[in-house]
């Protein structure tokens, strides 16, 4: 009995952590989507560039801080240069073609890194050791400490930044009604890139943090595919959402790879999240924290 | 088709729904017969009629992928999936239970159309981004049962090797007999859907992807030709999965992935949503792609790659090409080659005497 609840209390801990570490990707698509309706399917590829970028800074022999502020500069210019390139002009056109768009890109950007820097995994090495921090029976490595303290950070000031901040208010407005916005003289194009850049900020600390934590290759891309359950399950539109969303996905992954492997022969870890997923929409298809639409003709 | 008369000078209706508007009409179709029945089989080589056997498998899934997204506007992830339905299906059926093509082939189909059906059930209630999502939940979630079960997948490989399909008792064997027996499938999915498109249930479907609400309210009952159109689909994809068997001689997960999901996308998106001829250009454009892309680079790049990293770098060459093609068409031609080839034709309508 006692060994099997210190069997789930690791298994918990273990999945809280990545959890954690999953909503910060999420956090990415939650923002873009907040407050310009676009829908990325390339975050994860977003996260693999950002992870590439500072595997190589590190590899020229630069300072880690080097690393982290090359990944956010590219990755902000990136998602300058995605949002004008080509979401601009698929404005107000079916979501369809917003979707393909970003699968596209995603397909692009993984066909990538194979041609130019090579499809060897790469390493991230932080500065932050390898000895795991125990916590009872679980035992935590280093780097996802980091990702949870990094996703707290994050959720603060994304919290502080949309409640307090003149300029978040004004996303918020801009999220609410785009028209309106505009006719308060809100320049709305401003704040859609905003929303892009601070996607692309929130995607290069992701792809350091589990850059550092998986190495970096084009495998890297497949932490997308995680993001889906996690921004459904919390309502697309809600940063709390993505938070819960993550902790619950990383709980449950945790817990049925724990238990249900044995039994299935492996794999449960990328299946579960989706079962999840699919009650989800089933029973509240906008999430547990999302907005409710209401369509008109 | 190839032909541009030079005005219109109908003064009937028999005349304007004629088959054939012109005697040359007659003529083009007795030229593509001849061309796809005689010449081509005749003339080309087994590789070359190789990559023909693959676009019209090709042709086969991405109409059913185009009725769903093109027509009916309901966007589907999970292709791929459904195509492993099938291909599994009649594997499963043709090795336990000895059973010919002919019933393999549309027993892979329907259980693919019953499968994309309640993969489809989410569609009632949700579109756009969350359909999209539940698709793809769909594709993983098949593609893992059908890998962690050992009575479907055929044991540790996930792979049931099919007997050649076989037409009284002779067996289908070369390429060439090969491009006559998928000739044959193509070119029924494309008469069966250029009818179902202007049948009654292709209207509704139509009506559906312009404004489900509004469709609704002039009496069409969404819920059943949503998931009608999932299942047709499905069931195109379900064939498409057991042409693609039989061709491979092997059912294998691998063939299915979210890869060739997107790959299907690419089609219909580069050829033209909605639209029977750019599904079946997008089809073929995107089957030759890599195997025309491996042709340049290969002497270009041979002299410094061994082929093992040739073959990695064709791949991530042809991803890249296919990421940008997807995006340029989306944002440049967003009806796809299909309006391209539109266009060419309007142009040489008065050509050389343009005004």
């Amino acid at each position: 009995m006692w060994e099997e609840l210190q069997f789930a209390f690791a298994l918990t801990v273990s999945g809280v952590s990545i959890g954690l570490m999953y909503s910060l990707i999420a956090l990415g698509f939650v923002l873009v989507y907040k407050a310009t309706d676009a829908i990325n399917f390339a975050q994860g590829e977003f996260v693999m560039l950002a992870g590439f970028v500072a595997a190589l800074t590190l590899a020229a022999k630069m300072p880690v801080l080097a690393a982290v502020a090359a990944a956010v500069v590219v990755m902000i210019l990136f998602s300058f240069a995605l949002e004008r390139i080509v979401l601009r002009p698929l404005l107000g056109r079916p979501i369809i073609a917003v979707i393909m768009a970003t699968i596209g890109l995603g397909a692009m950007l993984r066909g990538l890194p194979p041609i130019t820097v090579g499809g060897e995994t790469r390493a991230v090495s932080l500065p932050i050791g390898d000895m795991p921090v125990a916590i009872w029976s679980a035992t935590l490595p280093p780097i996802q400490i980091l990702g949870v303290v990094v996703t707290f950070a994050f959720l603060g000031l994304f919290t502080w930044f949309f409640k307090k901040s003149r300029m978040g208010v004004a996303m918020r407005a801009v999220a609410d009604n785009q028209q309106v916005a505009m006719a308060m003289g809100i320049n709305v194009e401003r704040y859609f890139a905003l929303a892009w850049a601070m996607a692309g900020v929130v995607s290069a600390i992701g792809g350091i943090v589990w850059g550092g934590m998986l190495g970096v290759d084009v495998h890297l891309a497949l932490i997308g595919l995680k993001v889906f359950p996690v921004v459904i399950l919390g309502g697309l539109d809600s940063i709390a959402g993505a938070v819960i969303g993550g902790l619950v996905i990383g709980v449950v992954e945790s817990l049925a790879a724990g238990y249900l492997d044995p039994f299935v022969g492996g794999g449960t870890k990328d299946f579960a999240p989706y079962v999840l997923m699919i009650i989800a929409l089933m029973f509240r298809p906008y999430g547990l924290f999302g907005t409710h639409r209401i369509e008109r003709v | 088709m190839l032909h541009r008369e030079s005005g219109v000078f109908k003064t009937s209706y028999a005349a304007d729904m004629a088959l054939y508007p012109l005697p040359i009409a007659r003529w083009t179709v007795a030229f593509f017969l001849v061309l796809f029945a005689v010449i081509l089989p005749l003339s080309l080589h087994d590789y070359y009629l190789s990559i023909i056997n693959l676009s019209l498998i090709a042709i086969v899934g991405a109409l059913g992928l185009n009725i769903l997204v093109g027509y009916t506007g309901q966007i589907s992830v999970g292709h791929a999936a459904f195509m492993s339905v099938g291909a599994y299906t009649a594997a499963n059926l043709a090795v336990n239970f000895n059973l010919p093509f002919w019933i393999t082939l549309p027993a892979g189909g329907l259980m693919a159309a019953l499968i994309g059906a309640i993969v489809g059930i989410p569609s009632l209630r949700i579109k756009g981004l969350y359909l999209a999502i539940a698709t793809l939940a769909g594709q993983l979630i098949i593609e893992w049962i059908i890998n962690h079960t050992p009575a479907i997948s055929g044991g540790a490989q996930a792979s049931i090797e099919v007997p050649r399909p076989a037409i009284g008792d002779h067996q289908i064997k070369t390429q060439g007999q090969l491009y006559f027996f998928l000739l044959f499938f193509a070119v029924l999915a494309i008469v069966a859907t250029l009818n179902l498109v202007r049948s009654r249930i292709g209207r509704a479907f139509v009506a559906i992807r312009d404004q489900d609400i509004a469709a609704e309210i002039i009496g069409i009952n969404i819920y059943r030709y949503k998931l009608l159109a999932f299942a047709i689909s499905s069931f195109y994809a379900g064939v498409c999965g057991v042409l693609y068997t039989y061709y491979l001689g092997i059912a294998n997960y691998e063939q299915f992935q979210i890869g060739v999901s997107i790959d299907y996308l690419a089609m219909i998106i580069i050829g033209g949503l909605g639209s029977v001829l750019g599904t079946i250009l997008g089809a073929v454009f995107v089957t030759m792609l890599p195997i025309v892309l491996r042709l340049i680079m290969e002497p270009l790049a041979g002299l410094f790659l061994s082929s093992g990293e040739l073959s990695s770098v064709v791949a991530s060459t042809r991803l890249v090409l296919f990421g940008a093609l997807i995006i340029f068409f989306l944002v440049v031609e967003p009806e796809g080659l299909n309006r391209l080839w539109r266009n060419i034709r309007n142009y040489f309508r008065t050509w050389p005497f343009s005004y």
